[in-house]
């Protein structure tokens, strides 16, 4: 595993070609025309609506998510947040009665397509939890577990090493990569389960709150991986923590409960800058929010 | 206001006051008849096993159990263990596969198949033995240690199916929510992270069904009780002796010694699967703890 030491963070790690996202830009007029600068987008959402059986729990989202940058998602509990990152990655699959309406494209694909294989769209599109759920196995098996399920097994050892030194976790667990994972603490749980989850190098990394059970040290740790990891990886993060989207978030997308149909629904109710939302809110409903008058 | 009621005093002794009396000794006679049955229950455990070994402890000696008939079970308890074994070989992927079905790809049709399974655990034997025996028996005009194994197989794959079941719902479903998120397919992530978190309670169910079949009678004497046991004999296709065939003979004997013998051949497959049943649970606990977060 030493000789992996030689390999720059930076560097290209032997992956097959057809491991690598292929796409060109896209160049996508903003909705609103508020943002005029051709910005290349990973996700064009369009008029997306969720429903739970009966019960609708986010209505018509419109949303654009830059590559390469760090867009949070923010906003009080039950209002579609968690379920729209789920959607991103087909997530919510699994959940009886869940229905779509409406358009998710990544890189111009139809997510819910007739064609898309919900597995592949979970390979390019990684996610964390909100609660570390490391596998019950060694903290190196946690890490080679993907690779070695999608045929990756060249250079294993080096991958391992360049995903824990990726998520900041090399240097506490390189002595003791054959323990048990369900050994580390809760935070190097979850900097593990990034490392898992980088292993495999997807495009798009979703964070669903992955700091919210862990102690103030374990997050702001957290926060610098986001801050490294956003030149690889297209980040989008659920939290209920308005600093923590200010320190991270290129962008900040700000849901809220939308009664205009009588029943409240989760809906994006503004999408800007992080500086604009929590400087120069243009809805007042996120003013109160980033000003922490309710929520 | 009813004057017939005293007036609710909140400063009056602590004593049951009302219907509190009456309610105190109604709840004190279903606690008794609880416990009584619960007493019961043991008891008749106690006794069956206090007389397994007070009539078959007698018979227990290194002849009786390494020889052959009509003075030991030797060949009965190879040939014994011979069947389970075959059964287990074939129950266990069947009965692992159905538990996955359930848990892991059954949605509606999960319901109707356990049900089944249920209904499978409680026919009874004697009707495995002889559909067995129409199906296997009878074409090769011959009892055959696989028929009795096909039959046994029938009665542990339930067992086997239920219990794996169980413990597949233990294995949380955050473990398989991980797995989805890294674009690895649902049966790659069951066998390499769902069933390996699971194995100790596999192991415990197969133990289970090992109980279970290993004492089963009625099928065993349709399919696989034509060989009185002289020696040692393992050919699938002929019938083996076993030791639940080697009671029901030799209880039905008239001949003295002959019951000594059954109450020792009982004695030695009680204590099998008694041992079965602590090594299960041994099994299950450590299983337990290696899950818990």
């Amino acid at each position: 595993m030493s000789s992996a030491g030689s390999m720059e963070m930076g560097g290209t790690p032997a992956i097959p070609s057809r491991v690598r996202i292929q796409s060109g830009p896209l160049t996508v007029a903003a909705p609103g025309g508020h943002r005029s600068l051709p910005v290349e987008s990973v996700f064009d959402v369009h008029g997306v609506s969720v429903f739970y059986g009966a019960k609708r729990a986010l209505e018509g989202v419109d949303m654009r998510i830059p590559r390469s940058r760090v867009t949070a998602l923010i906003g009080p509990s039950g209002c579609g947040k968690s379920t729209f990152i789920r959607s991103l990655n087909r997530m919510n699959d699994s959940i009886p009665n869940f229905r779509l309406e409406g358009k998710v494209r990544y890189h111009g694909h139809d997510i819910y397509g007739r064609n898309v294989d919900e597995v592949e769209v979970r390979r390019r599109i990684g996610m964390v939890f909100q609660k570390p759920n490391p596998f019950p196995k060694s903290i190196y098996d946690n890490v080679a577990w993907a690779p070695r399920n999608l045929g990756l097994r060249h250079g294993l050892d080096e991958r391992v090493e360049q995903a824990l030194r990726g998520a900041a976790l090399w240097d506490e667990v390189k002595d003791r990569l054959k323990s048990s994972a369900l050994g580390l603490s809760g935070g190097q749980q979850q900097r593990l389960c990034i490392a898992r989850a980088i292993a495999i190098e997807p495009d798009v990394l979703l964070l669903d709150e992955p700091a919210s059970a862990l102690d103030p040290i374990a997050t702001a740790l957290i926060e610098d991986l986001i801050h490294t990891l956003k030149g690889r990886f297209t980040i989008v993060i659920v939290t209920h923590n308005m600093q923590q989207a200010a320190r991270v978030a290129d962008e900040t997308a700000f849901f809220g409960l939308d009664s205009s149909d009588g029943e409240p629904v989760g809906a994006l109710i503004e999408h800007a800058d992080t500086a604009t939302i929590f400087g120069n809110p243009a809805d007042p409903r996120t003013r109160d929010y980033v000003s922490g008058r309710f929520g | 206001m009813n004057v017939d009621e005293p007036a609710f005093d909140p400063a009056a002794p602590l004593t049951p006051t009302g219907n509190l009396r009456r309610r105190r000794a109604v709840s004190r006679v279903a606690e008794s008849g609880a416990t009584f049955a619960a007493v019961l229950a043991v008891a008749m455990l106690a006794i069956v096993v206090y007389s397994v070994v007070a009539e078959g402890a007698s018979a227990l000696s290194l002849d009786f159990l390494l020889g052959g008939a009509p003075d030991g079970i030797g060949p009965a308890l190879v040939g014994t263990v011979e069947l389970v074994l075959m059964a287990t070989l074939i129950a266990l992927p069947i009965g692992v596969l159905v538990a996955i079905f359930l848990v892991e790809f059954g949605g509606r049709l999960a319901t109707p198949i356990r049900l089944a399974l249920d209904v499978m655990n409680g026919y009874p034997s004697i009707i495995v033995g002889v559909f067995i025996f129409a199906l296997i028996v009878e074409p090769m005009s011959s009892q055959s240690a696989i028929a009795a194994s096909v039959a046994l197989a029938m009665i542990m794959v339930s067992v086997v199916a239920r219990g794996t079941e169980e413990v597949l719902r233990l294995v949380p479903d955050s473990m398989r929510e991980a797995a989805d998120a890294l674009g690895v397919s649902r049966w790659r992530s069951v066998l390499t992270v769902v069933l390996p978190s699971a194995m100790g309670g596999i192991a415990t169910a197969t133990i289970l069904g090992v109980a279970r079949a290993a004492g089963e009678t009625a099928p065993l004497i349709l399919l696989s009780s034509n060989n009185p046991g002289v020696s040692v004999s393992l050919n699938p296709f002929e019938a083996v002796p076993n030791i639940p065939g080697t009671i029901y003979r030799l209880s039905e004997e008239a001949n003295p010694e002959g019951f000594t013998r059954a109450w020792g051949a009982g004695f030695v497959l009680l204590a099998l699967i008694m041992l079965a049943n602590a090594g299960a649970r041994v099994l299950l606990a450590r299983s337990r703890r290696k899950m818990a977060p």
